[in-house]
């Protein structure tokens, strides 16, 4: 007799990675990220560890894992970065921990949800920021750009999307 | 224990936003030593992070410009021969600026051995590739691929054939890294050129460099030149730094003024550096070298604009230059000029045509010594 048991989405839907996918991607996001401005200095508006850092987020569905996720890369960009060490750890542990969160409640296998979805937490990385920055630091000249940040936002969807459908074919088959 | 199961991803997220609370509170403690702007755990946590990133930005580097190279040698090859033209017409040209250029050089340093005063030229330096960048809008940081080993110590000063790009940050064994003039956290002493203003630069978080202490001043207009001054102890004095390019009201400092400053750097585009290892009081040999060719080409040029009719000699004029150059007394009395004597005599010639009482009506004048400009050569056909 099969034996059933009644489990949550978040259980049945949870993706798992392979111990090389979840270092070195997020390892080669932030070595990009260095790299690309070299190329072309536009680039540089781009966020691929807040693309990977969401992307991990909501295919994991683990509010803890994502908010490790998230500081280790965070923490990794700013080491990188020569800013102080837990500017970006704190916004991308934020932004880990809320990705897993909704990312359990609803389907963010979905293309346009996807896209919502890193639009809307872009932004939010930018406020978090600015309050970092702004409160914590005590950088009084920091300020927001919205058109700037909306732009930020855009490019971050835009890069998204291909890099997350690039990203599930690292997802382990179960 | 239930409030712990039940709330463990909450209070995970604040534990972790705790700890990095706490770290950015140690670190953002001012520093003690100006040479180094982090701790030494976090000068650590760098440098490892930096030694395991390194291998990865020195390879795509070395692919990249080996393509890149590729391609430009097979690109620069098409127009060499006209590169190599313009290049030697504008060498034409800067030699007779050099040629200017080092009497006022010469007149400044006279003036400032009489001051007393001490400049502090660019002594040696090391040269270094960009392999890398911090990839990030808040901050402006650039990786280069020499370090410690190299000589390399914090703070010194990093520039271009254009000017100043920044000063170096952290400095590990085989790399460093280098905060350019536009980042948020930079500064330099500068000084405007043509009003002698001094000021201090500092970057912006929008990625801008933007003078910032000085009152609204009527003789600060766009496109003057910006300039070390060397008061910081970092930039050597003199080096371009950009020009005004805006002068706009401060609205957050009233009643200073922000002075939007264009880098005479390409910032985003920065391949090779010059680390600046030392500096020294008197001007290299090669410069001094350099300086007293142009002053003897120079005092040949006068030389030949006081004699106008003596242009045949012009190497002799160019190895008795210096001795040509000194400057006649005042009370000397002045020379009056005799004309040389006719190289090629024609009909014109003083002494070659007779007097007019002497010749008859009608009657064939005598032919000079030379032909004539115009008449027919002998022996040439018609």
């Amino acid at each position: 007799m099969v034996t059933r048991s009644y489990m949550s989405r978040r259980e049945v839907e949870q993706q798992n990675f392979s111990i090389p996918v979840t270092v070195l991607v997020p390892l080669g996001a932030v070595v990009l990220q260095v790299l690309l401005p070299r190329i072309f200095h536009g680039l540089a508006i781009l966020d691929l560890p807040f693309v990977v850092t969401l992307f991990f987020a909501i295919s994991r569905r683990s509010p803890m894992a994502g908010t490790a996720t998230g500081a280790a890369i965070g923490l990794l960009q700013d080491v990188l970065t020569g800013q102080p060490i837990g500017v970006n750890g704190m916004a991308k542990s934020v932004i880990g921990y809320a990705g897993a969160s909704l990312g359990s409640r609803i389907d963010v296998d979905n293309s346009m949800m996807r896209a919502l979805l890193a639009f809307c937490f872009s932004l939010l990385q930018s406020v978090l920021l600015f309050l970092i920055e702004r409160f914590l630091l005590g950088i009084r000249a920091f300020h927001l750009l919205w058109l700037h940040e909306l732009l930020r936002a855009a490019a971050n969807t835009a890069a998204a999307l291909p890099v997350c459908m690039l990203l599930d074919y690292t997802k382990h088959k179960e | 224990m239930d409030f712990l199961r039940q709330y463990k991803n909450a209070l995970f997220l604040i534990a972790v936003l705790l700890a990095q609370a706490i770290a950015l509170a140690v670190q953002v403690r001012r520093p003690l030593d100006a040479a180094q702007p982090d701790g030494p755990s976090v000068r650590l946590i760098r440098m490892w992070a930096m030694t395991a990133v390194t291998p990865v930005e020195r390879l795509t580097h070395a692919v990249g410009s080996s393509a890149h190279r590729a391609w430009s040698d097979y690109i620069d090859l098409r127009h060499v021969r006209q590169q190599n033209k313009d290049l030697q017409q504008q060498l034409m040209r800067v030699r007779i600026d050099e040629a200017a250029i080092a009497e006022d050089a010469l007149e400044g340093r006279r003036l400032q051995a009489m001051l007393g005063f001490r400049e502090s030229y660019v002594g040696s330096t090391v040269a270094a590739q960009v392999i890398g960048a911090s990839g990030s809008e808040q901050s402006h940081m650039l990786t280069i691929d020499k370090g410690g080993r190299d000589g390399l110590r914090p703070d010194m000063a990093v520039i271009t054939q254009d000017g100043v790009v920044g000063k170096l940050r952290d400095v590990f064994p085989t790399t460093a890294e280098v905060l350019e003039i536009n980042d948020q956290s930079s500064g330099a002493g500068v000084v405007l050129a043509s009003t002698r203003i001094r000021a201090i630069l500092r970057g912006t978080i929008t990625g801008r460099v933007q003078i910032g202490n000085l009152l609204a001043d009527s003789r600060i207009q766009p496109g003057e030149q910006v300039l070390t001054s060397g008061g910081d102890q970092v930039y050597p004095r003199g080096l371009p730094v950009g020009v005004v390019e805006s002068i706009a009201p401060d609205p957050e400092h009233q009643p200073y003024t922000a002075i939007r400053v264009k880098p005479a750097v390409d910032l985003d585009r920065v391949e090779e550096v010059l680390v600046i290892t030392g500096t020294q009081p008197e001007l290299t040999g090669a410069a001094q070298q350099d300086l007293a060719a142009a002053a003897a080409q120079h005092a040949s040029d006068l030389n030949a604009e006081r004699l106008p009719g003596i242009h045949d000699d012009e190497t002799e004029g160019a190895a008795s230059g210096a001795a040509a150059a000194t400057p006649p007394a005042i009370d000397a009395a002045p020379v009056i000029p005799h004309p040389l004597p006719t190289v090629h005599p024609d009909r014109f010639t003083s002494g070659e045509t007779p007097p007019a009482s002497e010749m008859t009506p009608g009657a064939a004048n005598p032919a000079p010594s030379s032909t004539q400009p115009g008449a027919p050569l002998p022996g040439a056909k018609k």
